[in-house]
């Protein structure tokens, strides 16, 4: 793919812009989500929109999309001064939007997912048709009858640009959304949006992965803190220069343990298989998995391929029968719960820190009861609460991994998430233990804050411990792991060292071979 | 009149207001909104529709009063719920608890007056003719329209734009905010809704099936109909099936005891609610039935994301 | 003009006191507009409905021995509600509860000891926990919705106790009126002091104190906490959501029925077919109005309480109906509810649409 080298393709207007934003400011009670922001975007060109998490792209293009009201500033459609009052309004401008937490519904079929996003009175069965040939001709098949909860991620995604598409866009704005994709399928992406650009369509690209900025993107635009940093031509720019422009600041680089010798075994699934009574899970599948003394092994893989169960197979929030199935530190606990496994010096750490890792109005020091209760420096002793052992424990915290916060012991709701986040860890790391389990410990967390994680991982490995990291994050999985296995349809390959692994040999295996067949069997009966 | 026409004309007056409550409750769930308040709606509905006929003498403006009384109690329902945001099951509860005293308040003055009973449709000829006349072309108008609106509510969930958003919004309330729905309109309109046929279900009880007030007169049908939603798993369809078998079951133990059976009468009495419960237990009992027609939202409040 | 919500980052302690306080002062005033539309003098009448009840000594001791079976169910509704299991059959337990624990005078009518009592206390216990592990075996086996099988099995236990009474259970010298034997000697509650304040009173606050220490200080209560927040933490944690069920539901019905036989033991002295105006109902806003703490109950029973009292003296003493007592009740638990928005949300009210630009 070359595209990126062209200049933009604009056709009908190459001098003038499409759309431009000029001093948007955006308040959110105390904070300023965007600050005096200007955007500035042509026809056919695809521009990119950088920042970290939480530097306010979303609020950005969510008034681009007419979803918020931006506090002051004005937006310009053509030249034109305009009010984007609501989604439909957009829409109706013709600027399509693609979620990254996809706005569908997983109890209606694909062309009830579309109609609802077009104008009324719209006959279904022509709909279906012609979600038929626009899938087919950009490359994006979809069955129109399928109900979307029984589609892979990859069929959502195609799901919402094809939404887009037949509404005849003269913007796309895609949030993320290469996170949720396989290499190959990005691929396939990049190709649809370069066509998309030739035809004169201007695509607004959010994304903090940089190397595929650079491939794509023709122009960008820098956000950091909501403020406007930079506006520069990615193809100028270096990966390193263009995330120094995010950040703002050098991130410490994560000091690694790669090379040392493993020890002994702690962590092993042997022959484990797992089938799932929820009709949205995913079963695990004959997985082996052995993560020794003193390694990382991170386990890849496109979400909802099997992680969550995986993660809970591990922890003991579900058990199994096949008590030898699951190890730690050699001894056979299939059958123990999550609390008797923690008594084994394992700790974990779950994907959603909201909700599941902590309780959103419990104070800071109440969830470190969560997963304390039972082990630890006396939190509760006798069955009654230590509430000085865990405000204890909650300031080692704090100091340990720098956690932000206006008060000492504030609700886990009131914290930011990469605050959040480093508690979460930080929480189960101040225990020291042998094993620890964490699933996607950066997800949505700033630069800062996923160095301090990833080096709290290093350094417990370094200490004799044994890490396994389940993450969608490539780019973090060849930073830290020191092996790799790749998770797809709830089956586990085998884990092999880091650099023994290419990133097309994790977007195949991510793939799987199931899903090939899978995918040129509905090629064939769309075509 | 024969014994089996009677049973019958019984068991549809018995099933109609169970019907008409459940099929109101049914569209406010599918938009994700629980409103245990049913019985509260119900008996508003039952005490305004008899105040107002007794009043003005005419039963159909009862009718209209009991359809408002229960969509005045829905607002205030919706109001808590989708304005104020408070827990959808304290405020049904709540909704409960304060429409049957205030009924017991309202209605103290006109209990033991004699109603006025909302009159049969009498179509010459065909009511007249055998059986078969007074069952189909005998009833009165709440019937047929309880009839009309499982069609109509099937027709409007399932084949039109308007029941594409309700169970979009139901679905997945941000999805829908994100496209631009607004969430919170589309949900009072399907609280209303319920207020409206739960109302209708009352003015039934008090001016159709025992024409007079009596304080507590709905006796837990508001929940039975709740009961029935879940035992259709949402479909208007089994609501029907789900609403005469629970009518019958009413009736029997009527029956039973007018045949002199030496069973207690409490027993009888206490059938509905058993045979509730037991259906309960096998319609959840059955977990994808249950998992795939539930409105995935349904008892979660919305707040739009920043 | 628009109401807008903007939630707090934390919850409002301030607020989490005073809403309670502020939904009594909206239910009063608008309390006194119904008065006023009633033809009556408003504060005369607020004044027979709140204030006479805690006048004398007389309305003081009726105040206890109503608030007494508010509390018990209440405070055991409170641990139910934080865990979010919705049991709302506790007038059913009540009413088991009672049926157990009359067993004893009804099948042994001149048993009497310390004994009896003792008995007839722990089996009404035992009976309104055994008929609340109905719906949560229910629940925890087969998914069936708690709320609907609670309060279903309320008709069932009021059917059984019709039944009872007017059948096997009937006092063969009480005239074919539908009651049991008179209870007699052991088979009545202790009295405190010289009018009808029974001992149910103490075993109020017993339960409110070991309930307040459960909830605030042990792991227990935690669990409870944890689980009724939020299921997939408490999973976390290691703690058992249907263990929560059980407990959270046997305890309730077992209070609930402790409350069922102190009030036929007590107050009554025989079974009759309507043995609770509603206790188990009205505890539902007593468990709310107390924000679900088990002190903040005892204060909440003793409220409702007056406002059973008040629709008495109100309808001897102004001719209006008892049943304003109810509508109050009802009005109060709304605008409790209504006000614990002011917890989490701070309301603001905006002129317009809010940052609407130009067209």
């Amino acid at each position: 793919m070359n595209e990126s080298a062209l200049s933009p393709a604009g056709s009908e207007n190459a001098a003038g812009t499409l759309l431009e934003a000029r001093h948007i400011v955006k308040i959110f009670g105390e904070l300023r989500a965007n600050d005096d922001v200007t955007l500035k975007l042509k026809p056919g060109e695809i521009h990119a929109l950088l920042g970290e998490n939480g530097a306010g792209k979303s609020t950005l293009v969510k008034i681009i999309y007419g979803s918020l009201q931006p506090t002051s500033g004005e937006l310009y459609w053509k030249g034109e001064p305009v009010t984007v009052a609501n989604p439909a309004a957009a829409r109706d401008l013709g600027i399509g939007m693609v979620f990254q937490h996809f706005s569908l519904f997983d109890a209606l079929t694909v062309t009830e997912n579309i109609a609802l996003a077009l104008p009324p009175g719209l006959d279904m069965a022509d709909l279906a048709a012609r979600i038929q040939t626009v899938s087919a001709d950009y490359g994006l098949p979809l069955r129109p009858d399928a109900l979307v909860a029984d589609l892979s991620v990859g069929e959502r995604q195609r799901i919402e640009i094809v939404r887009c598409l037949l509404q005849e866009p003269r913007l796309l704005i895609m949030d993320e959304p290469t996170a949720v994709l396989t290499p190959q399928e990005a691929d396939q992406l990049f190709v649809t949006l370069g066509r998309l650009a030739r035809e004169g369509c201007g695509v607004l690209y959010i994304s903090h992965r940089l190397e595929e900025v650079k491939r794509i993107c023709h122009d960008a635009t820098i956000l950091r803190h909501g403020k406007l940093v930079a506006r520069v031509d990615p193809q100028q720019e270096t990966a390193a220069s263009l995330a120094n422009l995010m950040v703002g600041s050098e991130v410490a680089a994560v000091k690694t343990a790669k090379g040392r010798a493993p020890g002994e075994p702690l962590l092993e699934l042997v022959n484990f298989s797992m089938a799932t009574d929820d009709p949205f899970g995913m079963s695990l599948k004959n997985i082996n998995l052995t993560v020794r003394a003193g390694e990382i092994v991170a386990v890849a893989g496109v979400a909802g391929n099997g992680q969550g169960e995986l993660f809970a197979a591990i922890s003991g929030e579900s058990v199994t029968a096949d008590v030898s199935a699951v190890r730690l530190s050699g001894e056979a606990c299939g059958g123990e719960n999550i609390t008797m496994r923690r008594r084994r010096n394992a700790a974990f750490v779950p994907e959603e820190r909201i909700g599941h890792g902590a309780v959103p109005n419990f104070t800071l020091s109440e969830n470190v009861v969560l997963t304390h209760h039972a082990i630890g420096e006396g939190v509760v002793r006798n069955g009654l609460i230590n509430r000085l052992a865990a405000h204890a424990v909650n300031a080692k915290i704090t100091e340990m991994f720098d956690v932000r916060k206006g008060t000492p012991d504030p609700e886990a709701r009131a914290l930011s998430g990469g605050n959040l986040q480093k508690f979460v860890v930080g929480r189960e790391v101040v225990l020291q233990p042998k094993i620890l389990v964490v699933n996607q410990p950066t997800w949505g967390v700033d630069a800062g804050a996923a160095a301090i994680i990833r080096q709290a991982l290093i350094d417990l490995v370094r200490g004799g411990s044994a890490v396994l990291v389940i993450s969608q994050d490539l780019d973090e999985i060849f930073e830290i792991a020191d092996r790799i296995a790749v998770i797809s349809r709830g089956e586990l390959s085998e884990a092999d060292p880091a650099e023994d692994m290419s990133l097309e040999r994790i977007g195949l295996l991510m793939a799987g071979a199931h899903e090939k067949a899978n995918q040129v069997g509905e090629t064939a009966t769309t075509a | 009149m024969g014994a089996l026409e009677a049973v019958i004309l019984t068991i549809i007056t018995a099933s109609t207001p169970l019907l008409l409550a459940a099929i109101g409750e049914l569209v406010t769930e599918r938009s994700g909104v629980l409103n245990l308040g049913v019985e509260g709606m119900m008996i508003m509905g039952a005490v305004c529709g008899f105040a107002i006929a007794y009043t003005t003498g005419s039963p159909l403006l009862g009718v209209g009063a009991g359809l408002l009384g229960g969509v005045g109690m829905s607002l205030l329902f919706a109001f808590l719920t989708q304005t104020l945001m408070t827990s959808q099951v304290a405020t049904g509860l709540s909704l409960t608890l304060l429409g049957l005293g205030l009924s017991g308040l309202i209605g103290e003055s006109f209990t033991g007056l004699p109603g006025i009973k909302l009159n049969a449709i009498d179509i010459p000829f065909l009511t007249d003719i055998p059986f078969i006349g007074p069952i189909l072309f005998g009833q009165d108008i709440l019937v047929y329209f309880s009839f009309a609106l499982v069609a109509i509510v099937t027709y409007v969930l399932f084949r039109t734009r308007t029941g594409l958003i309700i169970n979009a919004v139901g679905g997945n309330h941000h999805s829908a905010h994100a496209l631009g729905y607004d969430v919170v309109k589309v949900r009072y309109a399907c609280i209303a809704f319920g207020g409206a046929c739960s109302g209708l279900a009352g003015a039934y009880l008090s001016l159709a099936y025992t024409p007079q007030w009596i304080e507590n007169m709905s006796s837990g049908r508001g929940w039975i109909a709740l009961a029935l939603v879940v035992f259709s798993s949402w479909l208007p369809r089994r609501v029907l099936i789900g609403a005469y078998l629970f009518g019958t079951v009413w009736i029997m133990g009527l029956y039973v005891q007018a045949m002199g059976v030496a069973i207690p009468a409490q027993l009888l009495s206490s059938l509905p609610y058993l045979v509730t419960i037991v259906a309960l237990v096998m319609i959840s009992g059955n977990k994808t039935l249950t998992r795939i027609n539930t409105p995935a939202c349904i008892g979660q409040p919305f707040a739009p994301e920043r | 003009m628009k109401l807008i919500l903007e939630k707090r980052s934390e919850q409002s302690r301030a607020m989490a006191l005073l809403s309670p306080l502020l939904a009594i002062a909206i239910t009063v005033v608008i309390g006194g507009i119904i008065f006023a539309s009633l033809g009556l003098d408003p504060f005369k009448a607020l004044h027979v409905y709140f204030v006479e009840p805690v006048t004398s000594l007389w309305s003081i001791e009726e105040l206890i021995v109503k608030a007494a079976p508010l509390v018990l169910i209440g405070a055991g509704l409170a641990i139910c509600y934080s865990a979010n299991v919705w049991n709302i059959g506790a007038e059913g337990q009540l009413t088991i509860g009672a049926l157990f624990g009359s067993a004893i005078p009804v099948y042994f009518t001149t048993w009497q000891s310390p004994l009896t009592l003792v008995l007839m206390l722990v089996l009404g216990g035992v009976g309104g926990a055994l008929f609340a592990a109905i719906p949560a075996a229910l629940k925890n086996r087969f998914g069936a919705n708690e709320i609907l099988t609670s309060l279903m099995l309320v008709y069932v236990a009021q059917l059984l106790l019709d039944w009872l009474v007017r059948g096997p259970w009937r006092d063969p010298k009480g005239y074919n009126f539908p009651q049991s034997v008179p209870f007699e000697g052991w088979q009545l509650l202790p009295l405190l002091g010289e009018g009808r304040v029974h001992i149910g009173a103490i075993f109020a606050v017993i339960a409110v104190i070991a309930l307040a220490i459960m909830m605030g200080r042990s792991l227990r209560g935690f669990e409870i906490r944890v689980i009724g927040n939020s299921p997939r933490a408490g999973a976390f944690a290691g703690f058992d959501q249907k263990r929560v069920v059980w407990f959270s539901f046997l305890l309730s019905g077992a209070l609930a029925g402790l409350a069922g036989i102190c009030e036929v033991a007590g107050p009554s002295g025989e079974l009759q077919p309507n043995i609770s105006p509603g206790y188990g109902f009205t505890a539902i806003i007593v468990a709310f109005l107390g924000r679900l703490n088990p002190i903040g109950v005892l204060f909440a029973g003793i409220l409702l309480a007056i406002s059973y009292l008040g629709g008495e003296a109100a309808q001897v003493e102004l001719g209006i109906s008892d049943k304003t007592a109810q509508v109050f009740q009802g009005m109060l638990l709304f605008f409790i509810l209504a006000c614990d928005t002011l917890i989490l949300y701070r309301v603001k009210i905006v002129s317009g649409r809010p940052a609407t630009a130009k067209v």
